[in-house]
């Protein structure tokens, strides 16, 4: 059985300038910040990041978003500040769309029929979006969400196993099996690793929601969520979020990378 | 006798009835004041919504507005936010959003202001602003009611209103926009807003000079309906004990 224990740095040496990068979690939640910030020591750059933003937004080409918040701070100071200055590229869909292009990229078909965006800005802003008319009612048309493939996706769990099985204890896996589902490759990083014969000591068979078919790495990172929440291992640290959210990043990073 | 109810209180209870005769789906409120109407709601005339933690537990018993994490609640189902998007294909939902500008059809924007490529101002992003509208109820929630807010045209169309209703649209209804000073409604022959309700001690006039457009009213404008003494106790004693929905209404 392959042992997929791995590194962050490892992690981030797969990584190439350009690459489409997934990130699991949602707003400040879960978010796997060892690996993001084992990320942004490294010359990797000129990522296209698809998100349910929170503070994994920074240092990038472009983002594909539904929103981006820290949640308890709703506006991310970091990214309002790099959309108006024009310093990133961005593509905005509803937070259902992002879902589908997910699920279509998962799916392996190009797109997926659906109604969110219909009549809003999205498609005005999105000049590439088309729509489809039902080939059973021509009276529907929808709008073809294109499928958004990923090289890598990045997930943060609360329990894995060496395999690369992941477990989820808290109320929400969020999307992390479609941001693996629709990456050529996936790495998980976890609050512990346990040996599989104990993954049900700590929740049911429901909560183990990643597979090791769908993960080619595992990196143990106690904390490793942190500043974001990851419940029921911790909340979120407010304090630290808070002066990420206030400080200048030039100023906020070094003293953030240092942090193990 | 209780004593007379705030702005804030009326607010909630106007809020409240825009649930009214909802029936059994998810009331989804964002914002401290229709939080408090959603569960005053389900606590009176609308025993049959379903209500959760603002996470993604259902919970039997409304909780109160800011109870910590670990609060007892009676659970009574799971909603992550996977099976909120189900639902919302399913449109088993009623959502009241916030709105950083409406127009006089009901458009909403939570995105940026200013033009998407380079806003002034960058918001939120969408959100589920396009999704919600096309598929179920929705509402919104302004609490400082002014012409920034209220506008003739809004820079980026999250929520989708009546002027651009696409014709694959599931069900599209702005049930209502409840403001700090009243209650707006799209019950006029061309959809456009026109004013339902005012709070107590509002005027018409004020409430037009708040508005960037004109908001025409169907004969005399009521008052919006005070808060039971019944409601006033529940959102002070059991909803809102600790008084959050005076940070959202002064007055």
């Amino acid at each position: 059985m392959a042992d997929k224990r791995t590194t962050e740095k490892e992690v981030v040496a797969e990584l190439r300038d350009g690459m489409t990068i997934g990130i699991g979690g949602w707003g400040s939640r879960r978010k796997p910040m060892s690996i993001i910030r084992e990320l942004l020591r490294s010359p990797v750059r000129d990522l296209t990041v698809v998100s349910y933003g929170g503070p994994d937004v920074g240092m990038l080409k472009k983002v594909v978003y539904g929103f981006v918040s820290l949640d308890s701070i709703p506006l991310e100071p970091h990214f309002r500040a790099a959309r108006q200055s024009g310093a990133i590229e961005a593509m905005e869909v509803d937070e259902g769309m992002l879902q589908w292009g997910l699920k279509a990229a998962a799916m392996r078909v190009s797109f997926l029929p659906c109604r969110a965006g219909l009549g809003s800005s999205v498609m005005e802003v999105n000049p590439g979006l088309k729509t489809v008319r039902s080939p059973y009612d021509e009276s529907e048309e929808l709008v073809a969400m294109p499928a958004l493939p990923l090289d890598v996706a990045l997930i943060h769990a609360n329990r894995a196993d060496a395999r690369g099985n992941g477990q989820y204890l808290g109320p929400d896996w969020f999307f992390d099996d479609l941001f693996c589902m629709a990456a050529a490759k996936s790495f998980m990083s976890c609050e512990r690793i346990v040996d599989t014969a104990d993954l049900l000591k700590e929740g049911s068979e429901q909560t183990l929601k990643i597979n090791r078919m769908m993960t080619d790495g595992v990196v143990e990172a106690p904390g490793g969520a942190r500043f974001t929440s990851c419940a029921p291992d911790y909340a979120r640290d407010e304090a630290l979020q808070k002066e990420y959210a206030t400080t200048p990043w030039e100023e906020f990073a070094p003293k953030w990378l240092e942090m193990s | 006798m209780t004593s007379s109810a705030t702005r804030a209180e009326v607010c909630a209870v106007a809020c409240a009835e825009a649930w009214r005769g909802d029936g059994e789906i998810v009331a989804s409120p964002i914002g401290t004041v229709p939080t408090i109407g959603a569960r005053l709601a389900a606590l009176t005339f609308s025993p049959d919504l379903v209500l959760t933690d603002g996470d993604a537990l259902m919970t039997a018993e409304p909780l109160p507005v800011g109870a910590p994490a670990d609060a007892p609640r009676v659970v009574e189902g799971w909603l992550p936010f996977g099976k909120m998007f189900d639902l919302l294909w399913w449109g088993r939902r009623h959502v009241m959003m916030g709105a950083t500008q409406v127009d006089r059809f009901g458009n909403q924007n939570i995105a940026c202001i200013g033009p998407w490529e380079k806003p002034k101002a960058m918001l939120l992003g969408v959100r589920g602003g396009p999704g919600n509208t096309v598929n179920h109820p929705t509402s919104y929630w302004v609490p400082n009611h002014s012409p920034r807010v209220f506008v003739e045209n809004v820079d980026f169309v999250s929520g989708v209103g009546y002027d651009r209703v696409p014709a694959s649209a599931a069900v599209h209804e702005i049930r209502v926009v409840v403001s700090n000073l009243g209650v707006f409604d799209f019950d006029t022959p061309d959809h456009s807003m026109r004013i339902r309700s005012v709070h107590p001690g509002v005027s018409v006039d004020e409430v037009q000079e708040a508005t960037a457009f004109p908001l025409p009213a169907n004969g005399d404008v009521p008052e919006t309906r005070a808060p039971t003494d019944e409601e006033l106790r529940l959102i002070r004693e059991v909803i809102d004990p600790q008084s959050l929905r005076d940070a959202e209404v002064k007055g």
